[in-house]
């Protein structure tokens, strides 16, 4: 039941992302790859989206704060941050990055940190909204694994008291 | 996606799929992928992707890490997947190590979709270019490309194997193999395009396939190219891919590569071949150096009969034209420059190098590149020259098609005319000495070779120029060289012994070919100015050579008259090598800046050293070889004493002659 409720959730709250924009197709497809023999796939790729995109904005932070500005170097970072985030399928941050591209061709400082800021937000967001659906599977798991811990135990119970364990649908 | 599908069931599959049969049509589960990118998050991701495609995925995030994984697993992978955007190396460069040293597909991806970029990726020789986020049917696919590779390698390698079979055969086959697997390609091409996936890549690969159809004219430089690449693999490990990575000219299809390297090869077969004749091989050196100075003794020649008035200008310009003609296609043009150089430097040696000639041309129809190597060589050397020229034209036939038909016809028309014309020039050019029957051989050898160079017989020209040892006289030099390298015979006019006139052959066979190589030193200046001149695009020695040319020509036909006069300027007791110094000193000077055209040229002919300096410049850098041989070889100082040293043992540098002796038609009355 609990287990269901989570999952109910999960797919609608992954459902609200995906209408709101801040995921996409892509991370459908991640999603897809997670399977049994990888079962926190997405996790783990999440989690390293999280740490490069953090190490990279705090570069543009520090090249943007430079006496002279060093455009090239920017938009090698930014480049970088539109290739991670639309490969995990944050599509606001990754729309983002495109305009901050652009922002960088023309060299204008202004609008690279006006665009570091809007970046910097979209990320947030994007983040907090990931580790609340990851939290949400990861509580699904909890349960899940907590169930099949508690049945396993009770089966233990069962068999030390010399009794047969009944067939019980698998709940795993 | 479950991988519940137990991967060692498909590890036999792929193992045998891996073991190179290439074409089998089993899933390529097992298929071995190294993937870069310097972003965790997409490392990761196409990690997990390509192993539920089933392949074997090892991932690393530096391109300096895949490049020793690679080198350390030679055979280990089957494709590679790297991003463009790295921080420690270039995308690009990776590619480019990766298609040279170990000759695997490689893929490019980037979240960069600029059109430029992708370009770029396929002009680096990338197969294929995805844009980021890459998705699962992208890379499920991928496997086409190492199946496609190996089928392609697989034709070149028969194509190549069956160019070197015969060197006579090969004429003819070349082009048509070469047609043949281009069409093939296209057709796998095609097919393979339509396997693709619907990325935009499968439009760049259009692009690149139609690319490869046009015909590549092998210009000075790009075979320049060529051969700086094929040294630093090694000939035997050079396969057109790698060549073509090394190379790394946009346009340039492996097609166009693997023909250039038959013909390469089987100059190279013939060069070897020439050494036996006892030529130096100092010379031959490098490759390179020997496809130029081959082209130039066929310059050379013709010029250098033209030039004796031997041969009529217009004949000669025919012969010169209906060589470049169909020298046209191939590298003749490189190859057509060295031959004109050696045929000019051979001119003043000619004279006697023109009995030896006129011994090949009687008895060998071939293009004997080297006839028109200076007749400073005696009789013996002639022989010898002429022995080694024989191969040298076949050789010269042999490598080009094209050059070779031209060749014979005219060898034909040339042998009749120009043996008895030059002959007679000769002799009355008295600059030579050589009787006139000399003379005319080594201009119909010249026509010959030009041919063959123009058609870019690199190979042959280099070779036996170099294999022609340096007898006493100038002659045997270039005649050896003739036949070899008709390039090479003139920087080693010194034969006698002089290292330094030898190497001086060379330079001014490199000289002369470069010359020639641009026009095959057509009697008539008009001609192979407007010959070279369309050669102009393909090789870059031609408009040197078109510049040269005229000098040239002037030369030539002012050689064989000239050579005389010439030598007379210089106050050359033995005529040639002054002209040759000059010339030479001229080449020299001119491409390098070492040689002091004014030296010598000055005597010779004023506006010679100007030409030879502007086809020198341009040929040394061009003809690599030439290059470092003159440089090397022939300071300005080395020059003279070694054109000196020539005079005293009557050695004609006839290179100078021929090269430059341009000018002193001017001077002289043709």
């Amino acid at each position: 039941m609990e287990v269901d409720q989570l999952q109910r959730s999960f797919v609608e709250y992954s459902r609200l992302l995906f209408h709101e924009g801040f995921l996409d197709g892509q991370f459908s497809q991640l999603q897809l790859l997670q399977d049994e023999s990888n079962p926190d796939f997405v996790l783990e790729v999440v989690s390293l989206f999280f740490e490069d995109s953090e190490r990279l904005l705090n570069d543009l932070t520090i090249a943007l704060d430079q006496q002279n500005v060093e455009f090239k170097k920017i938009d090698a970072h930014v480049h970088q941050l539109k290739g991670s985030s639309s490969s995990i399928g944050a599509q606001r941050v990754k729309n983002v990055c495109i305009a901050f591209r652009n922002l960088c061709d023309e060299q204008n400082a202004e609008g690279c940190l006006r665009c570091l800021q809007q970046v910097k937000q979209e990320y947030l967001l994007v983040k907090t909204k990931l580790e609340a659906l990851l939290r949400e599977r990861h509580d699904k798991r909890v349960v899940h694994d907590l169930n099949c811990g508690f049945i396993f135990q009770l089966e233990q119970q069962i068999v030390a008291a010399g009794g047969a364990i009944p067939m019980l649908n698998e709940f795993c | 996606m479950n991988l519940g599908v137990n991967p060692m069931s498909f590890t036999s599959s792929s193992a045998s799929w891996k073991s190179g049969d290439g074409v089998s049509d089993q899933f390529p589960a097992g298929l071995r992928v190294l993937v870069v990118d310097d972003d965790p998050t997409c490392l990761r991701i196409l990690e997990k992707m390509l192993r539920s495609c089933l392949y074997e995925v090892t991932k690393c995030s530096r391109a300096e890490v895949a490049l020793k994984l690679l080198r350390d697993n030679k055979d280990g992978y089957d494709i590679v997947i790297s991003d463009v955007h790295m921080p420690d190396m270039d995308g690009f460069k990776l590619l480019e190590h990766v298609g040279l040293e170990m000759d695997l597909p490689v893929i490019m991806m980037s979240a960069d979709d600029s059109k430029n970029v992708v370009m770029k990726g396929v002009t680096h020789g990338a197969c294929d270019y995805l844009i980021k986020p890459v998705r699962m049917e992208a890379l499920k696919n991928i496997w086409q490309h190492v199946v496609r590779k190996k089928k392609h390698e697989w034709k070149e390698k028969d194509f190549e194997q069956s160019g070197s079979v015969e060197e006579g055969e090969r004429q003819q086959k070349p082009s048509e193999d070469v047609d043949y697997s281009s069409s093939a390609n296209e057709g796998n091409w095609k097919s393979s395009k339509k396997r693709k996936d619907e990325e935009d890549e499968a439009e760049e690969r259009d692009d690149s396939s139609t690319l490869k159809k046009p015909r590549v004219v092998w210009s000075v430089e790009l075979h320049q190219q060529f051969v700086t690449a094929v040294n630093q693999l090694g000939i035997d490990k050079a396969v057109p891919k790698k060549i073509l990575e090394l190379m790394n000219v946009p346009g340039l299809t492996r097609e166009n590569v693997a023909s250039h390297l038959q013909k390469y090869r089987l100059y190279l077969r013939r060069l070897s071949g020439q050494h036996q004749n006892g030529l130096g091989n100092s010379f031959m050196g490098p490759s390179d150096a020997t496809f130029g100075p081959m082209t130039a003794l066929n310059g050379l020649d013709l010029q250098a009969l033209a030039s004796s008035g031997q041969l009529p200008p217009q004949s000669l310009a025919t012969i010169q034209a209906a060589a470049l003609g169909r020298a046209t296609n191939k590298s003749a043009i490189s190859v057509p420059m060295v031959d004109q150089r050696n045929i000019f430097s051979f001119e003043s040696p000619k004279i006697r190098f023109v009995d030896g000639q006129q011994q090949h041309n009687n008895s060998t129809k071939q293009v004997n590149l080297l006839h028109g190597i200076p007749t400073n060589m005696d009789s013996k050397q002639l022989a010898a020259l002429h022995q080694s020229a024989q191969p040298f034209s076949n050789m010269n036939r042999h490598v080009h098609s094209q050059s070779s038909q031209s060749n014979s016809l005219l060898t034909q028309m040339v042998q009749p005319q120009s043996r008895t014309q030059l002959l007679n020039e000769v002799g009355g050019s008295h600059v030579l000495n050589i009787p006139s029957s000399v003379g005319q051989p080594v201009l119909s050898q010249a026509i010959p070779s030009a041919v063959l160079g123009r058609n870019g017989i690199d190979n042959v020209h280099g070779p036996t120029y170099a294999s022609v040892s340096q007898p006493s006289t100038v002659v045997d030099f270039s005649r050896s060289r003739r036949a070899d390298l008709p390039g090479n015979s003139f920087s080693l006019v010194g034969n006698s012994g002089i290292p330094t006139l030898a190497s001086k052959g060379m330079l001014q066979e490199d000289f002369n070919s470069e010359i020639k190589g641009n026009r095959g030193f057509v009697p008539s200046y008009d001609v192979f100015n407007e010959l070279n001149q369309n050669r102009t695009e393909d090789w870059g020695l031609q408009s040197v050579g078109s510049n040269f040319e005229a000098p040239q020509h002037s030369n030539l036909q002012g050689r064989l008259d000239v050579a005389p006069s010439v030598l007379v300027q210089h106050g050359f007791s033995s005529d040639r090598h002054i002209g040759i110094p000059s010339v030479n000193k001229a080449a020299f000077s001119a491409a390098d800046g070492v040689v002091n055209t004014t030296n010598l040229s000055q005597p010779l002919t004023s506006s010679l050293p100007d030409n030879a300096l502007r086809i020198k410049a341009e040929r040394l850098p061009d003809m690599g070889f030439q290059n470092s041989l003159f440089p090397d070889q022939f300071g300005q100082d080395d020059l003279m004493s070694a054109l000196l040293k020539q005079q005293q043992e009557g050695i004609v540098p006839a290179e100078t002659d021929f090269g430059f002796d341009g000018y002193h038609l001017d001077n002289l009355p043709v």
